[in-house]
């Protein structure tokens, strides 16, 4: 309906949603591309399953629009020939086969059964198609949820924590399947809570905590704030300055100081010392130069950031969130 | 609307409650529908299991027997329609498998009809058996006794007819309830509980006082037995019955109140 909606594209425009006096989801926006494979990131808890929903029109948003190509998922005919969604491994019948889970839903999918046997070949698990669901593992289950989502072929994916339950070999599979869908020019939407989880999977990434954005851009873009660096500490503040711009050493644009972060220090005497972040530059040339300059330093410590302390340092890791953030997908939950 | 048909079809029969309750509901009538028809023919003033206990029975004449005998399925095995029909609401917020259903059909009043139609279809299935076998047990055991079984008679095929229907309706009825009630335990252990204990007390009760039997009528087991036009509670003078069709549409309401109050609530709430 929007003129700007991208062809198979999905539109967050100021997405919130409060279940009581809990904001699981507050003023998101974020825009996913297809032909890529989008990681929706955040630790448990941060509202990523609730903004999920509301793409999905299960749960209506308090104010905000989310689309697909430009469309509300309940304004989309035979939706699931355009979105293919598996939210939860648990959705199954525990008494239904594989297969005649598959058969429940063709019929609006607008499929023969024969489409059925294909996905589940796809998926890799034909030998299992007549057993029922209620033995399977969760890796099984995960690649049936799978299947369900491709049975009209659709052009866009959204999968919540598809990895999960998935052993080592499984999350390599799912990797290659999911670059392969992207490749094909479809979108793909991924959920997790583990950055490493989907690292090699994904091209772009979406990150949210308590509900609301903290980063949105490439894997690549974020993968620089990743980049080797230093934490340097002295009490001759204005000397630390001056060799940082007589050097040339660029200042870390972003800082996720605070515990359970590799490399990072806590600040001795606040009034008395600057501590910097410098990037693209290791502990070797900034105490040899601090030593020419004679700059007396206090400490001096690689920070060899990882792009999972980037992921913790943005989502406010490391630190438990507060109880009103902690469960808002349950609105039962929430009330602790 | 024809594909949601299809789905909502297909959960119920790749399933397998669905014939585990028919079984045990064909067992349960060929039981009761047998004892029933040797007890008023051979038992005299036995009573059976009255409810109410005490009262001499009523000589019966074989018209009544029979009517009696053949729409037992109505009385006491409507049961087994009203609790798969409720099942097949409950099972999907049970198993969470009501989100990949409202993601296959978003709108959710598609759903819900879909729901209704496929469980008058599987009502009917239920009626159906459970009226031929009730018949065919009730005739054999008459016909075995030497008493007439009024099977050449075409107001005996319509009451057959008219219990299958009202077990259908019954199936409406548990659909509906089933969008109210969506807690699986909680709505097998109401049905069970009213079905079997609550109504039951309530037609004697009312049946004591000079203004209770017209409220009686309008119980909903009361209203399933006036479709057929056959009551044991009626026979054994405690109740009387409205028209069959007074009946049905008392049982539509029932079920029409229910889906509106399901529809606004269950069918309207964030799936999470």
């Amino acid at each position: 309906m929007s003129p700007t909606a991208v062809e198979d594209g999905i539109s967050v425009r100021n997405l919130s949603k409060s279940f009581g006096a809990v904001r699981a989801v507050d003023d998101l926006s974020f825009d996913v591309r297809p032909g890529r494979v989008t990681g929706f990131l955040g630790p448990n808890g941060a509202g990523k399953t609730t903004t999920l929903r509301m793409l999905l029109g299960l749960v209506e948003p308090t104010s905000g629009t989310a689309t697909i190509s430009g469309r509300r998922y309940a304004d989309i005919e035979r939706p699931q020939r355009v979105v293919g969604a598996a939210l939860e491994a648990a959705s199954f019948h525990p008494g239904r086969t594989a297969l005649d889970h598959l058969r429940v839903y063709a019929p609006q999918a607008g499929v023969a059964d024969a489409r059925a046997h294909e996905v589940l070949g796809l998926v890799g698990l034909s030998d299992a198609a007549r057993r029922r669901v209620g033995g399977f593992s969760l890796g099984m289950r995960q690649r049936l949820a799978l299947a369900t989502t491709l049975l009209a072929d659709p052009r866009v994916l959204l999968l919540d924590e598809p990895a999960n339950g998935l052993d080592p070999e499984g999350i390599r599979w799912l990797r290659v399947f999911l670059r392969a869908l992207a490749a094909e020019g479809r979108t793909v939407l991924v959920s997790s809570h583990v950055l490493s989880e989907v690292e090699q999977t994904v091209d772009d990434v979406v990150i949210i905590a308590r509900g609301r954005l903290v980063h949105a851009s490439t894997l690549a873009d974020l993968e620089r704030l990743a980049a080797p660096g230093v934490r340097v500490t002295s009490p001759d503040v204005a000397g630390l300055h001056a060799l940082v711009e007589r050097q040339g050493w660029a200042l870390a644009p972003l800082a996720p100081a605070g515990d359970g972060v590799p490399g990072a220090l806590a600040p001795a005497g606040a009034a008395t010392a600057a501590t910097l972040e410098l990037r693209d530059v290791d502990a070797a040339t900034v105490g040899a130069a601090a030593f020419r300059a004679g700059l007396e330093l206090h400490a001096l410590a690689p920070r060899d950031t990882g792009l999972e302390s980037i992921f913790l340092g943005l989502t406010g890791g490391g630190t438990p969130p507060p109880p009103a953030a902690a469960a808002p997908t349950t609105p039962a939950g929430g009330a602790r | 609307m024809r594909a949601a048909l299809v789905t909502e079809y297909r959960k119920i029969v790749t399933t397998r409650l669905w014939w585990v309750l028919l079984l045990v509901m064909v067992g349960y009538m060929m039981f009761i529908a047998g004892f029933m028809a040797w007890a008023f023919t051979q038992g005299g003033g036995m009573g059976g299991p009255t409810p109410g206990g005490g009262g001499e029975q009523p000589d019966l004449t074989p018209e009544a027997v029979v009517r009696t005998v053949y729409t037992i399925a109505v009385t006491f095995g409507y049961v087994f329609p009203v609790v798969v029909g409720a099942l097949s609401v409950t099972t999907e917020f049970r198993h969470q498998t009501i989100t990949p259903t409202l993601l296959a059909e978003p709108r959710r009043g598609v759903v819900l009809v879909a729901k209704l139609v496929a469980g008058l279809v599987i009502g009917v299935v239920f009626g159906t058996v459970a009226t031929l076998v009730t018949a065919g047990t009730g005739a054999g055991v008459l016909a075995a006794l030497g008493e007439p079984t009024f099977l050449g008679e075409a107001e005996t095929w319509r009451t057959l007819a008219l219990s299958a229907l009202a077990l259908a309706m019954w199936s409406v009825v548990g659909v509906a309830l089933g969008t109210v009630l969506t807690n699986q335990v909680a709505a097998i252990v109401v049905l069970i509980a009213f079905t079997q204990f609550v109504e039951p007390v309530l037609r004697v009760v009312l049946a004591l006082t000079s203004w209770g039997k017209d409220i009686a009528s309008y119980l909903p087991g009361a209203a399933g037995e006036a479709v057929s036009g056959g009551s044991f509670y009626a026979e054994a003078g405690m109740a009387s019955l409205l028209d069959w069709w007074q009946g049905l549409l008392v049982l539509v309401a029932y079920a029409v109140v229910l889906v509106v109050v399901g529809r606004a609530t269950t069918f309207r709430r964030d799936i999470t």
